[in-house]
């Protein structure tokens, strides 16, 4: 179905890609040549249908300009897209959690009322704004982190210096996501019979809220990463452009600008299935942490 | 102030408020009772009599919009009500445990049973073997099959009636002086409702502590306690002796409950009764007797606040028309 949309959009998009793979001096006949490599002469439900048994077989076909397989081109850049993914996460999940924990902790106080409306705003505003801002902020103004690229292969500071800002770029709408949800579970929890039980026995407020009450607020939160992979995905499109970061985001938004279309097929396909994947990976993560789910299994 | 030493919790006057969005709610007035030593005392009433709320203010665990305006809570001699919050939490656990209503909700649940019983041991300096060893004996002695095994699992995968008793094992596992038990039962069914009662009573008599327990169900009282509470709208209307209050109800409102129990029933009627008219609202409490609307004896004399009558040796009521035994009916003494 994805796979059927994706097709179809891609197809909707004008300018005809040989005619802009081949640039303005092209001949008809390398045009026509060209056509046919691509397999654009045949009707569209051939064109889709090949698409389809080929991308099963893990064969995206080739792309337009170096002839190198797709799935090779795509697969070189998932890395740095992955990082930067795990990068927003982890700002997300870092800053996210312990601010929902301390608002619901400090309910009614200013503290809380100010998380909330920060909460909102980052949820409010595109993460492509945040990008812009931070990279005048951070990288142009104050020159405290490289601006873009990044970073030496094989030199792990540089890379990690030049992670920050894309990926708190990436993370920060999902900060206030988080805060809300771990916020509104914890007061949730907090109320639980099992919380006055363990109370009744006198165990240390500490324990109480880290041990007994943290660790069950916080699964929601999982899963609500594990949906919200597919937005921050977009996210990082965003990022890895405004940064010039290599990625997959930029791969895709490069080979639709050349119309390059095997690669942004392909690009987006493997995309789709990572959305699955990771679905997958945070249920399994919420039954790992959630016993309950885990004896389900 | 001499205090009565073979008590171990006393409770006088004792006055609970709670603050509402349509004005301040008197949970509790001028409460009092007794709990003796090893002895086992029941409270009954109907629900949002205020059970709950008592237990909480024993224990210092009101919801946060609720406070203690007056009165004493002695417990060992010590007033509860004027301990600061870190005394208290030493105390609970310790000197006493409590049982919750909700045998399902009680447990944590994503924390393993071993883990939670070693946690409630925090306090001792027994290595973690032996805190688990002692778990072990605990839940060997409330009769969980397999006990070593059940350390290592989750609440969900034990039933009601063994999440009760698991419940139940971690609560007497520090020897408490006092063991609070908030309708324990409620959740269960009939036959395991018995054997959960006669658990208790077991454990009461093996551990020597007290219990104040709570249940709605009159014949669980009278089976298990050596005292009952009557608690109507927040207020104790009746305590005494089980037999005494069983026996010679001096209060309309204990009356009309025996009358109302099921099991007491005779097959006279197949309607069960029920008593007229509704619990009065607590925000708007009668300055008088709490029972007057409901009342089907009640006198103009009812509107001022009636005292407490001691109408048996430990038996009170607090209505006007209790009267001492001896000039109630002579003729039931020997
Ligand atoms: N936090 C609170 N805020 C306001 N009112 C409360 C609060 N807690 C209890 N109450 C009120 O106090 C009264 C007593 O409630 P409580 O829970 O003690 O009753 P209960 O006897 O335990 O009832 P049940 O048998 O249903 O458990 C009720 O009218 C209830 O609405
Ligand atoms: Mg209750």
């Amino acid at each position: 179905m994805a796979m059927f949309m994706l097709f179809c959009m891609i197809y909707l998009i004008p300018g005809d890609p040989a005619a802009v793979a081949l640039g303005p001096r092209a001949t008809e006949a390398m045009r026509e040549a060209l056509h046919i490599k691509m397999g654009l002469d045949r009707p569209v439900w051939v064109q889709f249908l090949n698409f389809f048994t080929d991308a099963w077989t893990g064969d995206l076909g080739r792309e337009v300009l170096s002839d190198r397989p797709v799935l090779d081109v795509v697969m070189e850049q998932l890395p740095h897209t992955l990082i930067l993914i795990a990068g927003g996460i982890g700002w997300s999940v870092a800053l996210g959690i312990p601010l929902g924990a301390w608002a619901a902790l400090k309910r009614g106080s200013p503290a809380e009322r100010i998380i909330g409306i920060a909460s909102v705003a980052v949820i409010a505003i595109p993460s492509f704004v945040i990008a812009i801002y931070a990279l005048l902020v951070f990288a142009v103004h104050l020159r405290w982190l490289p601006a873009i690229g990044a970073g030496e292969p094989g030199d792990f500071k540089d890379q990690a210096m030049h992670l920050i800002l894309p990926s708190l770029a990436v993370g920060l709408g999902w900060v206030g996501y988080i805060a809300r949800m771990v916020r509104a579970s914890m007061l949730e929890v907090l109320e639980a019979t099992h919380i006055r039980t363990a109370r009744a026995f006198g165990l240390p407020e500490r324990m109480i809220t880290y041990r007994y009450a943290l660790t069950i607020a916080i699964l929601p939160t999982v899963t609500l990463l594990g949906v919200g992979i597919g937005h921050m995905l977009s996210s990082a499109v965003f990022a890895e452009i405004v940064f010039a970061r290599p990625g997959v985001g930029k791969l895709v938004y490069d080979a639709i600008l050349t119309r390059n279309y095997p690669l942004v097929t392909g690009g987006v396909l493997v995309t789709t299935v990572l959305f699955v994947l990771i679905n997958l990976f945070a249920d399994l993560v919420v039954g790992s942490l959630d016993p309950r789910v885990r004896s389900r299994f | 102030m001499s205090l009565p030493t073979v008590n171990l919790l006393t409770i006088r006057d004792l006055n609970v408020r709670f603050a509402t969005e349509r004005g301040e709610l008197h949970a509790l007035r001028d409460v009092g009772l007794d709990i003796g030593k090893e002895r086992i005392v029941g409270i009954v009433g109907e629900s949002g009599c205020g059970k709950s709320t008592l237990i909480n203010a024993i224990l210092g665990l009101l919801a946060n919009n609720g406070r203690i305006d007056g009165g004493r809570i002695l417990f060992n001699g010590r007033d509860l009500t004027r301990l600061d919050p870190k005394s208290m939490q030493a105390l609970r656990g310790i000197e006493i445990a409590t049982v919750f209503q909700d045998p399902m909700g009680a447990l944590n649940p994503v924390i393993s049973v071993g883990r939670q019983m070693r946690n409630i041991q925090y306090r001792s300096s027994l290595r973690n073997k032996e805190k688990d060893a002692r778990s072990v004996a605990m839940l060997q002695r409330v009769r969980i099959p397999d006990a070593k095994q059940a350390l290592h699992r989750f609440p969900h995968e034990f039933s009601g009636g063994m999440k009760q008793r698991i419940a139940i094992a971690m609560a007497l596992m520090m020897e408490p002086a006092l063991l609070i038990a908030d309708e324990p039962t409620t959740a269960l069914d009939a036959t395991l409702e018995v054997a959960t009662i006669d658990l208790l009573k077991d454990l009461q008599a093996g551990i020597g502590c007290s219990v104040l327990f709570i249940s709605h169900h009159l014949g669980v009282i009278a089976e298990l306690c050596d005292e009952v509470v009557v608690m109507y709208a927040g207020e104790v209307v009746e305590r005494g002796s089980t037999s005494q209050v069983f026996n010679h109800p001096n209060h309309p409102y204990t009356a009309r409950l025996l009358e109302c129990d099921p099991a007491r029933q005779a097959k006279r009627t197949r309607l069960l009764p029920t008593i007229p008219g509704e619990i009065p609202d607590l925000r708007h409490r009668p300055p008088g007797c709490i029972f007057a609307s409901r009342c089907a004896d009640h006198r103009s004399a009812c509107q001022a606040p009636p005292p407490e009558i001691e109408v048996d040796n430990g038996h009170f009521a607090r209505c006007i028309h209790a009267r001492h035994h001896d000039e109630n009916s002579r003729s039931r003494r020997p």
